[in-house]
Formats: structure tokens, C-alpha cells, sequence
């Protein structure tokens, strides 16, 4: 049983040592702290993409444009990165610098990046023209998946292991899961973890059509949410085995002390009523983390602003927590819902309220949802937090949870 | 550390590989090749089948099937590579916003278009609430979800798992990759192709079963030291590049090609080499039909000639290497043994 009081001796899990993010709130993650603390979002209209939605959406958009983004990254004039691997490379560069990492053959590194937009930034301007008009041809190689999280490790040169997971909304969490397992169990010394993900005329549309789009900023956990703000982001996190902090004295940020992928088995987009793949991933976290469901501190919660979503969450927490939930809050209403990158954007966040012994608010919520009746932490609060439990769920039920801890 | 078999092994692919009883190779030419489809309403409800693009139904049929024969009813895992995704209903979702504007449309394409549709619709199929993850990085998404099972088994996190690999052709975007082949002189020389091969993978041993001894992959190898690392991989496995029976090789017929006749090079002449894409056509998840084509020798007791690139002396085939790569990047190791 997940409920019960008795403290359990924590697993010691994986060292987090670095972290590097881009969101609407911030180009880097001082600026993202920042923002957190002060309960500044970044929602606001749609500038980059030329859509016919524009008017009736609000966006977690980075301000950047493609060509500063190239600036900054000094990439050649002459490339073919699509917005997802710019952000995504931004943000991996901030995280290596931040674990002080030095990429060198003699050390197994890894990189495992999560998307679901990849090329299609790229792919949906210039779709009609691939066949015809030599100068867009450069793109056709980037529209898959992995086109991008190759393009980032080069620049890192990683030569290791690379992959990429896509699972849609709870992608990044199963990219951070998958190495932190392969840590454990050895097979890497080090890896870079995370995801990235752009704004694209594709997604937008495609949740327009699923009417989970709010006109307003969203409002998470409220009786009365309209629906979700999509929004671009971009975050990784450098996990380290023990054995090799040990040896180069490396301050550990937190440690990534559970983990629990689960699957719905419901309904290809809608979660089930009694939020089963939520409570299967929050209960493995549990389990894996050896910790009871009353050490948690504070619920990062997926908590998109769906109608669908945000009940089915708190059916499941309810569910884990019984009576006793802890203090829990959404911030997709600082970043918008940031698809395949939100279980990265949101570690770094779990990470930061552990730093900052504080609870980010749930912005925007005025009425509790009748049925549960639960209220998130609407203004930011001090409190001691020794444990953070990150929820991330995902089309095709794919659920996943992440326990992150005081290092 | 657990060990790692593999239960049974199933494929949809441009050949008649489906097909319980056995099948013959049969050469296929053109510039795409579809697979060969079985009867999905065997595997698949009518009503589902409606909705489903062709590699969602080759997935959920391929990955019934493997569970049947490997006689299991849920799996601890569903693990899926997939390199272009589901990309029929990616391209149908992006023609009608462009035909239509961004009006008037639905949400079935956009939908289904996700990466994880496959894994999805199998976990959904059974009911199956477990460990489920997709992989979707080129010519190493197979690779991945394979090293993942075996990340799982060895570590005991699991005891069943069902891992596969599907890719399906789609009406645009390959046919512009296929384009840009065309224009140089040393592209890809065989079709562009689709297929699914699933498997299920356990750490229980069975009597003459396959065992998966292991699984790694590279980002970036330079063609000089690529049998530097295939010794590495062999040593680290406790084998040398003489207690290999056969070669099971990804050539595509492209410039890269030369990664494997470097390797071929470190390897006695008289062991087998296989060269599969030539049966399948070549997709990023080709590789897993070159899996299910290493199970299908050890299945098989006499292996016809027109399997062999080369002529080997030695026929009896016990531990077996399989090698890919993609344009000289995405490398990947399997080791095979027969037990």
C-alpha cells in the first residue's frame, strides 16, 4: 500500500548534476528561476508562426527567432536545424556547462533526447515543395525524429549512445527514466537527458481539431479551465553514476530517486475516469524510490488545463495520497503545455523548488473542480521540500512519473 | 545479470515472411516496395481495422502473432522502434491543413499521426497496462527498444517483454528522401521499404531457443575503426572475431557500404554473410527483419544458397553477429547464439 504514514528509507537514486533549459519564461535557467519566484508567466500570442488560429490561442512562445538562435549558437549560415534541435541545443549546451562536463572518449556518455514535433517545424512550410525546389530539399533529412538529437550530440561530440523517445506528452520523462536505468545498471557512466520541443502550425491545428485549446491563459485544476496554451521548450539534465562523482568531487544538484512508466489502456487520446495509468506510474515511482506516498513534499502535476486531464489527475492523486495530499501545482500555466519537452522542463522545475525549498504556484486558479474539491498552491511558499513527485502523461496513455530528492 | 531469449520472432515484410509454415526469398525490385499484407482481420477487429493506417495494422497483427507463439497472454513491457513514425496519417493531418487552410478539419489523422500510436494501439489490443515506451531514432530505433528489453530482463525489472520495430512508406516524404538518393551516384541501390517484426524476448531459457547475448549501438564510428569496435563489443561478450559462424549485414548498396567489407575483411572467408535489406528493402527499422531473418537460421535446419552473399565452407551456424549502419552513422551490434 502507497498511503500509509511510516517513512521509508529512501532509495538512493541518481545524481543529478547539471541542468539546461529554454521555456517561455527564460533563455536560460536563472532566467526560468526567476521567473518561478516571482510568478511571472509567459503566456501571451502567437508571434512566430503565421496561423490562422493565432487569434483565438494563447502560446508559451521562446522570443527568439530561428536566425538569433543560429546567431547565438554560432552555427554556420548554411544549416539544416529545424527550431526543435536550435532550442534543444541551447538547452543541452546550458546543462553540460552547468555539470562542468568535459566530453571526452575515455568516459561512456550518453544522450537521450525526447521529441514529438522533430523536423516538422520545417517539414509543414515547405511540404508542397520537397520535390520540386532544390534550395528546401536540405529539410526532408530533418523531418524524422532523430534528426535532431543527432545534430545535438555532434555539437557535444557525443559519439556513444544516442537515441530518442517519443511518446508523445510524457516523452522527456521516459528519456530521463531510460537514463537513469542505464546508470544504474552500469552501462553508462554519465548521460544527458531530456527533450525538446517547437511550436508548429502541425500541433497547433491538431489539438484545435481536438477543441482542448483555450482563447485565455490557462487555468489549471479550476472547475472552470477552457483547455490548454501549447508552448516550446527545450531542457536537459546531466545524470552522473555515484562512482564517478565520487572520484571527481561533483556537486549533485538533487537526485532522481524514483521513476514509473504505466500505460492507461483506455482511450488513444482521453485518460480513463478513474485515472489508472496516473496511479500505476505514481505508485511504481513510489515503489522504485522506496518511499511512502506521505514523504512527498509537492506534486509537480501534469495538470494541462483539459477538462479531461486535470479531473483524471486528481482522481489519481487522490487515489495515492487519500486525505493527506500534499502541496501540488501546475505550472503549465507559466510555460504552456510544452509536449515531448514538458517532463524535462517540469525535472528542472522539481529540481529548482528543492533549491529553493519553495512551491511554485498553480497561476490562475479561482474555483475548485466540484467533483474532488482539490486546491493547488496558488502563491509561491517556503516550506522545507525533501521530495518531489513529477507527473507526465501522454496520447496513447502513455503515463510516467518521477520522484526527484535532496541530494 | 539475467539472461536474455527470444521466444518467438514474427515479420511483415515484403516477403512472405508472415507465413507460418516457412517461406521462399523471392528479389524485389523498384524504387518502393510494399510489404506483403496478411489477412488483419484475423488479428484485428473490423471496426479498429477501419481507422488503422498500415503500420498500425502491421504492428498490432505482428505483435499478436509473436505473443501467440511465444504462448502470452500480457507482456511486463511493450517496446516499439519506429524511424519515420506513422507517417500516412502525418502526411494526410499536413494535406488537409494545407489544403483546406487550417479549417474544416478532424482530429482522426492528428490523432493516430503520433510516434507511439503502435505501442498504443498493441497496449490497448490487451489491455495492458505495463512498462511502454517507443524509440524513434533512425536506424537505431529498433536497436534501442531491443537494448531497453534487455536493460529490462537483465535487471529483473521484467520477465516477458514485447519488443518489435515498424516503419511504413507513406505517399510523400519517402518518396522525397528516395529523390534526394537518386541524385547522387552512390545512393541507396535497393527499394525503399516497410515491415514489422516483432518479438518476444523473456528471461526464461526454452529448449532450443535463441539467446540475445547482447546489444549496443554507436552514434558516429569512422569506417578505420569499426573493426576496432566490433572487437571491443566481441571481447567485452568474452568472444573473438574466430567464435563468429555468421554474418548478418545491413548493405543497402550505397557508399557506406564500405563499413561492412571492412569488416567482412576481419572475419574468416569461410563463414556465412547475409545480406537481408536486399529481400526487405531498406527502412530504419529494416534491421528488425534482419533479426527475425537471424532467428529464421537457427529456426531452419538447411539454409538455401541464395541466402548467401558469399560462398561459405562453413555451414553449421551456432553464434551469430549482426551489423548495421546508416550512412556511415547509427551503428549497431547484435550477438545471437543458438542454445
Amino acid at each position: 500500500m502507497t498511503h500509509t504514514g511510516r517513512n521509508k528509507i529512501q532509495n538512493k537514486g541518481v545524481a543529478i548534476t547539471g541542468m539546461g533549459i529554454i521555456s517561455a519564461i527564460g533563455n536560460n535557467l536563472d532566467e526560468n528561476r526567476i521567473s518561478l519566484l516571482s510568478s511571472t508567466s509567459g503566456i501571451g500570442d502567437l508571434k512566430h508562426i503565421h496561423s490562422k488560429q493565432a487569434s483565438q490561442i494563447k502560446v508559451g512562445e521562446i522570443d527568439f527567432t530561428n536566425e538569433q538562435l543560429i546567431e547565438i549558437l554560432e552555427l554556420p549560415k548554411e544549416n539544416n536545424f529545424t527550431r526543435t534541435a536550435l532550442l534543444g541545443l541551447i538547452a543541452a549546451k546550458e546543462a553540460v556547462a552547468n555539470a562542468n562536463l568535459t566530453i571526452d572518449k575515455s568516459i561512456r556518455t550518453g544522450f537521450i533526447s525526447a521529441t514529438s514535433v522533430g523536423g516538422m517545424d520545417m517539414t509543414e512550410r515547405h511540404f508542397k515543395e520537397f520535390q520540386t525546389t532544390s534550395e528546401t530539399q536540405k529539410y526532408i533529412a530533418s523531418h524524422h525524429l532523430g534528426d535532431g538529437t543527432q545534430k545535438i550530440a555532434d555539437e557535444l561530440g557525443i559519439t556513444d549512445f544516442v537515441t530518442t523517445i517519443s511518446t508523445a506528452c510524457s516523452s522527456a520523462a521516459n528519456a530521463i527514466m531510460l537514463g537513469a536505468r542505464l546508470i544504474k545498471s552500469g552501462k553508462l557512466d554519465r548521460v544527458i537527458v531530456g527533450g525538446t520541443d517547437s511550436l508548429s502550425k502541425f500541433t497547433i491545428n491538431g489539438f484545435k481539431t481536438l477543441m482542448i485549446l483555450s482563447d485565455e491563459a490557462c487555468t489549471p485544476f479550476d472547475a472552470n479551465r477552457k483547455g490548454l496554451n501549447l508552448g516550446e521548450a527545450a531542457a536537459y539534465l546531466v545524470l552522473e553514476s555515484d562512482e564517478f562523482v565520487e572520484k571527481h568531487d561533483k556537486k549533485v544538484l538533487a537526485r532522481l530517486s524514483g521513476y514509473g512508466n504505466a500505460n492507461d489502456a483506455f482511450h488513444q487520446t482521453a485518460s480513463s475516469e478513474t485515472g489508472e495509468g496516473a496511479f500505476l506510474a505514481m505508485q511504481k515511482a513510489l515503489e522504485v524510490a522506496n518511499l511512502s506516498a506521505s514523504q512527498i513534499d509537492y506534486i509537480n502535476a501534469h495538470g494541462t488545463a483539459t477538462p479531461n486531464n486535470d479531473l483524471s489527475e486528481s482522481v489519481a492523486i487522490q487515489r495515492i495520497f487519500y486525505n493527506s495530499i500534499p502541496d501540488f501545482s501546475s505550472t503549465k500555466a507559466f510555460t504552456g503545455h510544452t509536449l515531448a519537452a514538458a517532463g524535462a522542463i517540469e525535472a528542472v522545475f522539481s529540481v529548482l523548488a528543492i533549491q529553493e525549498q519553495s512551491i511554485f504556484p498553480n497561476l490562475n486558479f479561482k474555483t475548485k473542480i466540484p467533483e474532488t474539491g482539490l486546491i493547488p498552491t496558488t502563491v509561491l511558499k517556503h516550506k522545507h521540500i525533501e521530495h518531489v513527485l513529477s507527473n507526465s502523461f501522454g496520447f496513447g496513455g502513455n503515463c510516467s512519473t518521477l520522484i526527484f530528492s535532496k541530494a | 545479470m539475467k539472461k536474455c531469449y527470444i521466444h518467438s520472432a514474427v515479420s511483415i515484410s515484403a516477403q512472405h515472411s508472415f507465413e507460418s509454415s516457412g517461406f521462399e526469398l523471392h528479389s524485389i525490385s523498384g524504387k518502393k516496395v510494399e510489404a506483403i499484407h496478411p489477412n488483419y482481420k484475423e488479428f484485428i477487429s473490423p471496426i479498429a481495422l477501419r481507422r488503422m493506417a498500415t503500420g498500425v495494422k502491421m504492428g498490432v497483427a505482428a505483435a499478436t502473432k509473436a505473443l501467440q507463439i511465444a504462448n502470452l497472454e500480457q507482456p511486463d513491457a511493450i517496446l516499439t522502434g519506429t524511424g519515420m513514425g506513422c507517417i500516412e496519417d502525418t502526411e494526410k493531418f499536413l494535406n488537409a491543413i494545407i489544403a483546406n487552410e487550417e479549417e474544416f478539419l478532424t482530429p482522426t489523422a492528428f490523432i493516430q499521426s503520433t510516434h507511439n500510436t503502435v505501442g498504443a494501439q498493441i497496449a490497448l489490443s490487451l489491455k495492458c497496462k505495463t512498462y511502454n515506451n517507443t524509440y524513434v531514432h533512425g536506424a537505431l530505433s529498433f536497436e534501442s527498444a531491443l537494448m531497453d528489453a534487455q536493460l529490462m530482463l537483465q535487471q529483473n525489472e521484467a520477465t516477458n517483454i514485447l519488443v518489435g520495430g515498424v516503419d511504413e512508406l507513406g505517399a510523400e516524404i519517402i518518396d522525397a528522401v528516395r529523390l534526394m538518393e537518386d541524385k547522387t551516384s552512390d545512393g541507396i541501390n535497393l527499394p525503399f521499404g516497410e515491415g514489422a517484426s516483432f518479438f518476444v524476448l523473456s528471461s526464461e531459457m526454452k529448449n532450443e531457443g535463441i539467446e540475445l547475448i547482447d546489444v549496443q549501438s554507436f552514434s558516429a564510428i569512422s569506417t578505420e575503426t569499426i573493426h576496432e569496435k566490433i572487437q571491443e563489443f566481441l571481447n567485452l561478450n568474452e568472444l573473438s572475431f574466430l567464435d563468429i559462424d555468421g554474418l548478418v549485414l545491413g548493405n543497402n548498396g550505397d557508399a557506406f557500404d564500405t563499413y561492412y567489407d571492412n569488416l567482412i575483411a576481419h572475419f574468416p572467408e569461410t563463414i556465412p554473410n547475409i545480406c537481408y535489406k536486399q529481400w526487405s528493402g531498406e527502412f530504419y527499422t529494416a534491421s528488425a527483419f534482419g533479426l527475425f531473418v537471424a532467428s529464421e537460421i537457427f529456426r531452419k535446419n538447411e539454409i538455401p544458397q541464395n541466402w548467401f552473399k558469399n560462398k561459405p565452407s562453413k555451414s553449421e551456424m551456432k553464434t551469430l553477429l549482426l551489423y548495421n549502419q546508416f550512412k556511415g552513422r547509427d551503428h549497431s551490434f547484435i550477438l545471437l547464439r543458438r542454445c
